[in-house]
């Protein structure tokens, strides 16, 4: 079965995102990260979708939905990004605590 | 109703009671009310009424007039005798409180004379008090006090009679302190209100003895018990009656307890003449006559004393009345001295007579109060050195007022003479020969005072200020009114001789449940009749040479001065200084010991409670508001601030702790599902 491989590859790229979304400072990298966990995510919708074969293929259509969900947020995500580097000449998370108390 | 028909066939001279019942006697007790309504409605709308209220106080009196003449005809033709109470209150088993109202002889004449004696003097009143203060405030206390005497005429026991007796008291004095912007009427009133209430006292605690005694308060069972010589009665009659006629003396200013009268001449002149002279004065006369049978059966030891207070104040206080000045304290003691004829003749045993007396004495008594009011009201003064020669401008005025003068001082065909006959013969036939002539004595003074407030007044020349013009037409109406029966009402009772087909005075007052034990001449005594007409005539004719010719001042009209005698007189005796003295001398301590009370027990009660009730108010305040309450409020905002200041703490902007979180949070729901659940 093919199945345990697909799953651990999953697990570890999703590993790979968490450790980048909290470690890296870079916001675009964490943006990456995060893109490389909706990635291990659709790793897992596929290979399931390879195993149980369902009549209506739900795994490719979610795998499909996340896809588009996750294009809509690095679009924003970078918009967003790139509206702070102009303001603030920087893209370091450390100096974006603005929304706060 | 039986047995009061029985009774009264018994009496002696009692007319049998035709009438026990029936339209007028059921609805008597409608004339005990209606004054009291139109008390409460002229205070209710008397202020917006054209007449301020006169208009329901004359109507009720109206009304109450045709109830009153009915019954005194209706007594004349057949008698009647009835009593209708309904029980309000009961004592113990057998005291009962009863009001209603008793319907015989003696109180159908009250009922008569204060209906329609009252009815003049109202209708008088209009004319006298208008643009005058607080018009409606007098109606309405006139009324109240119409009420007030109608419901002491009417008790059938000594209860209800209190009450009306201290109705009329209230009356009295709310209508002798009525200008009560000058603080020396409002003294004239409380000095009337205090002395009755002295003697008062007597009368209750005189009610009480008496009526604890028999175990009844009403007057019919209280007259038979003392005609049957009842044993329980007897015990107590000669304390009960000398404290009942005790309370009679305040309210019919007897020696020494008249030192009221005079001052209540504070009061409005109709006011004077309706209750300081024609009834509520009589009060005392009346209830002597009420309980006349305690004194005849049992009390008898009590009459002398009585007799003698009685001639004292008929004599001594009527010669007061030649030093008066103010025409209005001149009728005042001149109404002292006929009541003490009256309680003397009813003291003495003299039934017949002394209501005869109070019956004719209150038509020319008020007569003259009014004819006096008028005067008053033309020269705006009291004081007869202000009058004179008024009987050019004031013709009608001058001949009634003259016709009262001669009905009082006892001149032949007037009423006057047939009821001050009457007397002395009364006093004659119970064996007070002495006091008979000082009963003649005191006609005499009678008819001197009488001229001299007649030649003062009318007669000589005008000594005061403007022109005084006759009284209007509502105000000498009246006059007219009561002058008539002033001159006719003594054919009333002529001795031995009846009007035809109603009898005499005598018989329609012998309507009653007892024999009143009293005698009647057969024929006139000429004699007797004679010196009382001659000392009358002596009078006039005597005071006419004193005061007949004008004089410049008041010191020469007084030129007629016994020495020792006048500097008494001007001084009333002294009775009213030792009264005082005895009030200053007595209560002054007694005051000045309720003022220590007042200013440091009752005041330190008071400060102590308003201390306790100031801190209890602070600890409340202190503790229980401001730190429990507030408490409660600010500390839920203190932890409601506090938490928020540590929860903010969490947020602190940052990315990826949030991330971090929310990853832990994750981590920590696997943990669950996976290990624990």
């Amino acid at each position: 079965m093919l199945l345990n491989q697909f799953l651990i590859l999953a697990a570890a790229m999703f590993s790979l995102g968490i450790y980048g979304l909290l470690v890296r400072r870079n916001i675009v990298l964490i943006l990456l990260s995060v893109e490389l966990m909706l990635a291990a995510v659709n790793i897992n919708l596929i290979a399931f979708e390879a195993v149980l074969r369902t009549s209506e293929a739900i795994g490719q259509v979610f795998a499909v939905f996340v896809i588009t969900v996750a294009a809509a947020e690095v679009g924003i995500g970078l918009a967003i990004v790139l509206m702070i580097f102009r303001n603030r000449k920087s893209a370091n998370v450390d100096e974006l605590d603005l929304m706060r108390w | 109703m039986s047995r009061l028909q029985i009774l009264a066939t018994e009496a002696e001279h009692a007319v049998e009671a035709g009438v026990t019942g029936g339209f007028w006697v059921d609805t008597a007790g409608i004339m005990l009310v209606l004054p009291l309504v139109a008390f409460l409605l002229i205070l209710a709308v008397g202020k917006r009424m054209k007449y301020h209220g006169a208009e329901i106080a004359i109507g009720a009196l109206a009304i109450n007039s045709l109830w009153g003449t009915v019954l005194f005809v209706m007594n004349m033709t057949e008698g009647v005798l009835a009593q209708k109470t309904f029980e309000i209150a009961r004592i113990g088993s057998d005291l009962v409180f009863e009001l209603g109202w008793a319907v015989d002889g003696l109180s159908i004449m009250m009922y008569f004379l204060v209906n329609v004696v009252g009815l003049i003097v109202f209708i008088y009143a209009v004319g006298y008090m208008k643009d005058d203060i607080r018009v409606d405030w007098f109606f309405a206390a006139f009324s109240l006090f119409a009420g007030s005497m109608l419901i002491l005429v009417g008790a059938p026991n000594l209860i209800q009679l209190i009450i009306g007796w201290e109705g009329v008291g209230l009356a009295s004095y709310f209508l002798i302190g009525f200008y009560w912007e000058d603080m020396a009427n409002v003294n004239a009133g409380n000095k009337a209100f205090m002395v009755n209430k002295i003697a008062d006292v007597g009368l209750i605690l005189g009610a009480i003895i008496l009526g604890l005694a028999i175990g009844t308060f009403d007057f019919f069972d209280m007259s038979t018990a003392a005609f049957d010589h009842s044993e329980p009665l007897g015990a107590v009659a000669v304390v009960g009656g000398a404290l009942l006629f005790f309370g009679a003396m305040g309210k019919s200013a007897q020696f020494p307890l008249h030192i009221w009268l005079p001052d209540a001449m504070a009061g409005p002149t109709p006011v004077s003449a309706l209750m300081h002279a024609a009834t509520m004065v009589t009060a005392g006369v009346y209830l002597m006559g009420r309980v006349f049978p305690l004194f005849e059966y049992l009390a008898s030891d009590v009459r002398p004393w009585m007799v003698a207070i009685g001639a004292i104040t008929l004599f001594a206080i009527g010669l007061l009345a030649l030093v008066a000045d103010d025409i209005k304290k001149v009728l005042a003691y001149s109404t002292v001295s006929q009541l003490g004829y009256m309680m003397t003749a009813m003291a003495a045993g003299g039934y017949t007579a002394g209501l005869f007396h109070l019956f004719t004495h209150a038509f020319f008594k008020a007569l003259l109060f009014l004819g006096a009011g008028a005067v008053i009201h033309a020269v705006h003064s009291n004081n007869m050195s202000d009058m004179g020669g008024l009987r050019k401008a004031m013709p009608r005025t001058y001949w009634t007022f003259v016709v009262g003068s001669l009905s009082l001082a006892g001149i032949l065909p007037l009423a006057g003479f047939w009821s001050k006959d009457e007397i002395l013969v009364a006093l004659g036939m119970e064996g007070y020969t002495a006091v008979m002539w000082i009963g003649i004595a005191g006609a005499f003074v009678t008819a001197f005072y009488m001229t001299r407030a007649v030649a003062l007044t009318f007669h000589g020349d005008y000594k005061g200020h403007g022109h005084p013009h006759e009284a209007p037409a509502i105000m000498t109406v009246p006059l007219v009114a009561l002058a008539i029966p002033s001159i006719l009402f003594g054919f009333f009772n002529v001795p031995g001789w009846e009007i035809p087909g109603i009898g005499n005075f005598s018989e329609w007052l012998a309507v009653r449940v007892v024999p009143m034990g009293d005698e009647h001449s057969e024929a006139i005594d000429l004699v007797l009749a004679g010196s009382g007409l001659f000392a009358a005539l002596l009078g006039i004719a005597l005071g006419w040479m004193v005061w007949g010719k004008d004089r410049a001042t008041q010191a020469e009209r007084d030129r007629f001065e016994v020495p020792a005698l006048y500097p008494l007189l001007r001084n009333k005796y002294y009775v009213d200084d030792l009264a005082d003295g005895i009030t200053a001398g007595t209560m002054g301590p007694v005051a000045r010991f309720v003022n220590w009370v007042n200013d440091y027990v009752i005041d330190s009660i008071v400060n102590g409670a308003a201390f306790l009730t100031k801190s209890l108010g602070s600890f409340v305040y202190g503790v229980v508001d401001q730190r429990g309450v507030d408490g409660v409020v600010h500390g839920l905002g203190a932890g409601a601030d506090g938490a928020g200041s540590a929860l903010r703490k969490l947020q602190t902007g940052r990315i990826q702790q949030y991330a971090a979180g929310f990853v832990g949070g994750a981590l920590a729901l696997i943990v669950l599902f996976v290990f624990v659940i």
